[in-house]
């Protein structure tokens, strides 16, 4: 069938802010539906709340709305665009759940508004836990016994059928939140509980334990002929019981015989086609039990998913794309295989090769939280890797998911930890965690036979035999005393079971740059496999490889001059989807200048990682020895290492050293920056202020150095990334501790102590130079005070309150700094101001986390203009020597992931613990500053009750706040303390217990709903902390906003101010943009 | 297990890959010819199509669920070796009950792995089909390479009644009870159907129990005359190894069966005798179809399937005369002729598997369509004012 002409604007939704469950796979998914709805010339109308994405770019969509995904702000958006249609099910969740909210309000049907794809019904008969028990059972498809609740009562009763060990489900949340195995019956009620608040709909499902069993994906494809494929199969490493978001998974499935997969394949059509899912792919889930071979249907995701983007890089069929083409009407055999281009889309792609991903997890974010790997989903990131063996794919996994580990141990991170002893290794076996897979060598190197492994941990003995394998090799390679005895047929075996040179080192204790040399002396080198969907049946165009120890390599060099960009490698906090944003910049930029491309990048999540976004595509760990192995394939002109964020910087010394040629800013004055008495140096010479500070080996060194300089101070180890293990201390008992955290994370790096500069604004910069010129493109003012890590701190640009002489001030360091350290390409500065005075806090000649929020505020891709000077071109020539200063507000906003970690207080400081941003977008600075709360999940009340319990010190503060909030109809609500204080300064306010002191205390009031905001800055003394954890950690579970900063609660109230006079207007990005063209 | 030695794989143009040998020791000669399914090694090597073939797999990690006594496709093993990137040194799954390695080893299959199997496709790919040896015996290559240049070609080849049976047999086993997840109903009314065997698959005999036939299968040298003397409602035309056309004695009984209008239905061989018998001509392909993810499209309905294939020749469409038949069926690969409907006949073969086996179940309706082919004849056939001639 062609295409439908009847549909003219479509409206896709975005999923927001990355977020735990949701992370750059739906900008990957969004972007593609983009691109393949306007290559066939529909309008394309997006809503994101999330700048950092790559559709929000503003001419991926004729229309881009940087809005808040909230009902309101999308019946603006419907109701200003008027779309014929509305694509929901590539935005992940997010997506989903706003088509089902705007059907449910009516607002599709007021607006005449078809939903393509999956329907109201559809939706719901595949995300009501009921509604799909009735389905499947109609259709003969065997599921676990389950029970639906929908109050504790129910519940009770339902565990009476099902019996303990069972699993509980809330319907309609995020990637399992809130679910969990209970053994016991205190577990039952506890989780069931938090269901039931998480839940959308107040429902939870109770469900024979299934833990154990083996777990099985696969993801369907289906058009409006009723045409059915699978795309790609995958098998979960660990089996049953983890989320399939926190299980390592391996494509396609190994362990079922044929005609065990096609019954899977039978089942997964019949499930499509009862639910009704009319076009697009989907997702399902299935269980075997591994003795019986009883298979039964976990669940199925009417939508594209985290597994459909891993598929689609698995296999190299673009599953979004096709899905966008399907719901506008074509037939899988009328879309063609983009990879192959001679064949057509209506076919299963067969892969000649192993697919492994590997979650990242940042339990050391969160020490609180609980570590144990369950149905709800806890990891941040993950990186894929391929190889023709498992063993080459899972050793390659696991050195590009960059924790400092090599392959499966055998590394210099062996050292670092002791292995367990047997008795402890059994319970490490058993209870899944994110390092179950370096336990498992253990076990194995100590005797333990897969059985005994396979029995404690349920994994398949098929992988565990894998890994014995490796696990033996270790034992062959080091019979070696040095890497130049290595005979070239255990070179070759070695590399081919996935071993790194840095592990073949450390096995003959030598180091990496003489295995290399070894290597090259003996001619093993990877070959360069493509990823073309059809085991090579087919010639294929789309130069996407892998590399693998094989006889045969594919890259053809095309001659022309070429540029690599390394990637970001997996999403950790810290470091995530705006660094794709920039590669992916960079990569369009340089193909505008006539150059070809080259991708380096390890996540299957990204943008970056699709086919067609660069000339070349290889996927592969961003390591030293797989970066220099790509490099030496074909001869390349230059690689950019400062877009990717910290992975591809810590590499340039080391790839500089092995001659590849890195453009823009040198890899010394990147360390330049990085060297604390370098830089010291640096800002002497140019007369630049900096907190006072000092480095310290030990803690008593570090006691004395913080004697010396005056508390607060910055306690923090050297080399880390986002803050970690970074804390503010006011006296020495406390600087005691913390240095000696600082010191336990990096035990061979300095402590640094920095003088902390209380009550001061802090001010990030970003910049573009090109050796002559520098010029600012945005200046961003944050609204906590400085001693939050930027990232998770909400900033304004323009600055709201500095004056123009301090601007000027910022502008002449910015400029200074950028000659001085000879910036070729992007630049942050982040500054602090107390009492007037500019402090440098820290420079980085490098993409920042901002780039992407300044070039949606400023309407220019710094990214993609800092690409070209790289490349050579001058600001002049490129046209960008004039900063832009928008007469409208941009507002960023973090996103925490605080849900997923019950128990973990969500104090904000110096240590990043933010997984995502968003936008807000405003002339008014207040409406700016609700639309990036609204966005980022927080729930701004319009009136009833607001809770303050704030420290001493900020009480004259927040007795002005809380006038402004009775002036806005709000009743404060306070426990005796703060009463006091505020009911002398004439606030209209109420008081509640505290906590322990009488009932109903605060907590009553706070699990009642009794509150609509809650502003509770952190007090010092340990009881009174104590209470604020709970009252805090309630808030979380139950969605209602909580603030723990005056400046936060300025912005608050200022939001919710403007909320409530304007309500929310919404205007499509490229009118903002339009807008200050015409003004400048 | 015991320790493996090396195994050359010799192409005859005289390229040699070095792996290890797995399987039966010895030396082995046939078409390679790589399958692209990423399960079903099992069904494969026994399937009798193969019989003259070196099978490789484009999927590396081969051997990971072993095999069981439950997923053949005939009573033994046909391809004369095997190729594989990886053999798993165990077998995981809950049926199964052996090691793929042994059991090669027991049915004098010569195996060999740890050799780049994708630039072997590649290969054969520009190359088309080549012949090759597999060998852990003799280990010269200069002496291989004249080996293999001496081995049989399989065009011209008449392998077809190599495999076939020598009995006439009822068959009466459905789908084991694990084949399908819904529950099969027993279709009513019967029909007798006299299934010739040129190398057939059990599947296909599932298939048609399952499908409401009372079987017989027939030596494929049984003559249209004896068949007919059975009293058949239809007749099932299988797949089997090597070139068609020196099937004579089988593309003359379809003749007959066309001339004498008696319903049937044919897959593979089946498919390309069928087109014989229809005066079209046939070609050996550049290096064929043998995988589990063909598409299909059904030229009635525009609905496509997923298909499982495994043939190296092929009906040359432009051949077919258009008064007598049409084709029903199209590859979306490469447009290759993939089913025909008999315009002056009740009959309609296609050139792949729909008894899967391994493979998808997409196109099993065609063995619904063949009751409903033979209902139909039957109908008219009883009404005798449209009977023509």
């Amino acid at each position: 069938m062609p295409k439908r002409t009847d549909l003219k604007k479509i409206l896709i939704i975005g999923s927001g802010p990355i977020v735990i469950g949701q992370a750059c796979e739906f900008d990957y998914s969004g972007t593609q539906a983009c691109k393949a709805l306007k290559e066939e010339g529909y309008d394309v109308v997006l809503v994101n709340s999330n700048p950092a994405t790559i559709m929000t770019d503003p001419n991926f969509a004729d229309r881009t709305y940087i809005e808040p995904i909230v009902l309101e702000a999308l019946t603006k958006v419907i109701e200003q665009e008027r779309p014929d249609a509305i694509l929901p099910t590539l935005g992940g969740q997010t997506g989903l759940n706003s088509a089902i909210k705007l059907h449910e309000a009516g607002v599709l049907q007021r607006f005449n508004v078809e939903m393509l794809g999956a329907d109201y019904e559809v939706i719901k008969k595949a995300e009501d836990r009921e509604l799909f028990k009735m389905a499947m059972r109609k259709i003969g498809i065997d599921l676990p016994r389950s029970e639906i609740a929908y109050s504790m009562d129910d519940a009770l009763r339902a565990r009476e059928i099902i019996g303990l060990p069972c699993v509980i489900r809330p319907s309609f949340t995020l990637s399992g939140a809130g679910g969990g195995i209970a053994y016991n019956i205190d577990e039952f009620e506890n989780i069931v509980s938090k269901g039931l608040q998480l839940s959308l709909n107040s429902e939870v499902l109770i469900e024979e334990s299934i833990a154990g069993w083996k777990e099985f994906e696969l993801e369907v494809v289906r058009d409006t002929k009723d045409n059915c494929l699978i795309v790609c199969s995958i098998e979960n490493f660990d089996p049953m019981g983890v989320h399939t978001g926190d299980s390592i998974t391996v494509a396609p499935i190994q362990t079922l015989t044929d005609r065990e997969y096609q019954v899977m394949r039978d089942a997964s059509f019949a499930i499509i086609r009862e639910i009704g899912v009319a076009t697009g792919g989907s997702n399902i889930q299935f269980a075997v039990h591994p003795e019986t071979g009883r298979m039964v249907v976990i669940e199925m995701n009417p939508r594209v998913s985290r597994s459909s983007a891993l598929a689609s890089k698995a296999t190299g069929f673009p599953i979004a794309r096709v899905a966008a083409k399907l719901a506008v009407g074509y037939t899988l055999d009328e879309i063609p295989n983009d990879i192959t281009k001679a064949s057509p889309a209506c076919f299963e792609p067969t892969i000649d090769y192993c697919v492994v991903k590997i979650p990242r997890f940042a339990f050391e974010k969160f020490k609180d939280a609980d570590p144990t790997l369950t149905t709800s989903m806890k990891s941040v990131g993950e990186t894929m890797a391929m190889g023709r063996t498992f063993k080459e794919a899972l050793q390659k996994a696991l050195r590009g998911l960059e924790t400092k580990r090599f392959g499966l141990g055998a590394d210099p991170a062996d050292r670092r930890v002791q292995p367990p002893t047997k008795a402890a290794l059994k319970k490490l076996l058993c209870t899944p965690n994110a390092e179950r897979i370096f336990h498992i060598r253990h076990a194995l190197r100590q005797g333990l036979d897969i059985d005994t492994i396979h029995e404690y941990s349920r994994i398949d003995r098929w992988f565990l035999q894998n890994m014995r394998e490796i696990v033996d090799y270790e034992h062959e390679i080091a019979r070696f005393a040095d890497p130049g005895s290595i005979p070239e047929d255990v070179m070759w075996e070695a590399k081919r079971m996935g071993f790194s040179d840095v592990q073949i080192a450390t096995l003959t204790g030598s180091s990496e740059k003489v295995v290399r040399a070894r290597r090259h002396q003996l001619g093993v080198k990877p070959a360069y496999k493509k990823v073309d969907t059809c085991a090579a049946e087919f010639d294929s165009t789309t130069p996407y490889f892998y590399s693998t120890y094989e006889r045969e390599t594919e890259v053809v060099d095309s001659g022309r001059e070429k540029i690599m960009i390394l990637g970001g490698g997996p999403n950790r906090i810290g470091q995530g989807i705006e660094f794709d944003y920039c590669c992916v910049q960079a990569s369009f930029a340089l193909r505008g200048l006539g150059y070809e491309t080259i991708m380096v990048n390890s996540n299957p999540e990204t943008v970056s990682t699709d086919y067609d976004v660069s000339n070349q595509l290889f996927f592969e760990p961003l390591t030293l020895e797989d970066v220099l192995n790509v490099w030496e394939s074909q001869k390349v002109h230059g690689c950019i290492v400062q877009f990717g964020g910290q992975t591809p910087l810590n590499l340039a010394r080391a790839l500089k050293e092995n001659g590849v040629r890195i453009i823009g800013t040198s890899p010394e004055s990147i360390d330049l920056a990085e060297d604390r008495e370098q830089f010291k140096q640096l800002l002497k010479k140019l007369g630049l202020r900096q907190p006072d500070n000092d480095t310290a080996t030990n803690v008593a060194d570090a006691a004395m150095v913080a004697e010396r300089i005056g508390y607060p101070v910055v306690v923090r180890p050297s080399y880390v990334l986002g803050g970690r293990a970074m804390e503010i201390v006011y006296d020495r008992t406390s600087l005691e501790k913390f240095a000696a955290i600082a010191h336990e994370v990096a035990p061979e790096a300095p402590i640094l102590i920095d003088k902390f500069l209380d009550n001061a604004i802090e001010v990030d910069v970003d910049a573009v130079a090109d050796g002559e010129r520098c010029v600012i493109g945005g200046v961003m003012e944050h609204i906590e005070e400085a001693g939050i890590h930027s990232g998770d701190s909400t900033c304004v640009l323009p600055p709201y309150t500095l004056s123009p002489a301090l601007i000027s001030q910022l502008r002449d360091h910015t400029h200074a700094l950028a000659k001085e350290l000879d910036v070729r390409g992007l630049m942050n500065i982040q500054y602090a101001i107390q009492k007037g005075v500019v402090y440098l806090l820290e420079v980085n000649p490098r993409a920042s986390r901002t780039a992407p929020f300044v070039s949606k505020a400023i309407g220019v891709s710094l990214p993609q203009i800092a690409a070209k000077v790289m490349a050579g071109r001058t600001l002049a020539e490129l046209g960008f020597t004039e900063e832009i200063w928008p007469r409208h507000f941009s507002v960023k906003a973090p996103a925490f992931p605080f849900n997923r970690f019950p128990g973990q207080d969500i104090l904000l400081g110096p240590e990043m613990k933010s997984t995502g941003e968003v936008m807000g977008i405003d002339d008014d600075l207040g409406c700016a500053v609700a639309k990036a709360f609204l966005g980022a999940g927080m729930q701004l009340p319009r009136e009833g009750k607001v809770f303050v319990s704030v420290r001493d010190s900020d009480k004259p503060a927040v007795t002005e706040i809380c006038r402004k909030l009775n002036e806005l109809g709000f009743t404060i609500i306070a426990t005796h303390g703060t009463w006091k204080s505020l009911h002398e300064a004439g606030v209209r306010v109420d008081m509640v217990h505290k906590i322990g002191v009488g009932r109903p205390d605060v907590l009553d009031l706070i699990k009642n709903r009794g509150v609509g905001l809650i502003i509770n800055t952190p007090s010092t003394d340990a009881d009174t902390r104590h209470d604020e954890i709970q009252i805090r950690t309630q808030s979380v579970l139950l969605g209602i906003p909580s603030i723990t900063t005056v400046a936060g609660a300025r912005a608050a109230t200022l939001a919710v101010e403007a909320f409530l006079k304007n309500g929310i207007k919404v205007r499509a990005l490229q009118d903002f943009h339009a807008a200050m063209t015409s003004a400048r | 297990m015991t320790e493996r030695g090396v195994a050359l794989l010799v192409f005859e143009d005289g390229t040699v890959y070095r792996g290890k040998s797995f399987g039966a020791q010895g030396e082995t000669f046939g078409e390679v010819v790589f399958n692209t399914a990423m399960t079903g090694y099992q069904e494969i090597l026994t399937d009798p199509s193969y019989r003259g073939q070196i099978v490789m797999m484009t999927y590396p990690l081969i051997g990971n669920y072993g095999v069981n006594p439950i997923d053949v496709e005939s009573k033994q093993l046909y391809a004369n070796g095997f190729v594989v990137r990886e053999l798993s040194t165990i077998r995981s799954n809950h049926r199964s009950t052996m090691d793929l390695h042994d059991w090669l080893a027991q049915n004098g299959v010569v195996g060999i792995e740890d050799v780049d199997t994708r630039a072997i496709v590649r290969k054969l790919r520009v190359q088309g089909t080549l012949r090759a040896v597999i060998s852990s015996r003799d280990l010269d290559v200069e002496s291989l390479i004249k080996k293999v240049q001496a081995s049989p070609k399989i065009v011209g080849a008449d392998i077809a009644k190599d495999v076939t049976r020598t009995t006439t047999d009822r068959w009466t086993e459905p789908y084991t009870a694990d084949f399908r997840f819904e529950t099969m109903r027993a279709q009513e009314p019967r029909y007798k159907v006299v299934a010739y065997d040129f190398g057939i698959k059990q599947n296909i005999t599932r298939s048609l129990v399952v499908s409401g036939f009372d079987v017989t299968v027939v030596p494929a040298q049984t003559s249209a005359k004896d068949v007919i003397a059975m009293q058949p409602d239809g007749v099932f035309l299988s797949n089997g190894p090597g070139d068609p056309e020196p099937c004579e004695y089988a593309i003359e009984a379809v003749r007959r069966f066309l001339g004498e209008r008696v319903p049937f239905f044919g897959i593979c061989l089946g498919h390309q005798i069928t087109g014989l018998a229809l005066g079209a001509r046939t070609y050996k392909m550049k290096f064929g179809h043998h995988g589990a993810n063909h598409p299909v499209i059904d030229l009635t309905t525009r609905k496509t399937e997923i298909t499982s294939q495994n043939h190296s020749f092929a009906v040359d469409p432009a051949s077919l005369d258009s008064k007598r038949a049409r084709v029903s069926h199209e590859s979306l690969y490469d447009g290759t002729c993939e089913g025909i409907e008999v315009l002056d006949a009740p009959a309609f073969s296609v050139q792949y598997h729909p008894e899967a086996a391994p493979g998808p179940h997409d196109a099993m309706y065609l063995f619904e369509r063949f009751r409903a082919l033979i209902a139909k004849h039957k109908a008219s056939d009883a009404a005798p004012s449209t009977v023509r001639t």
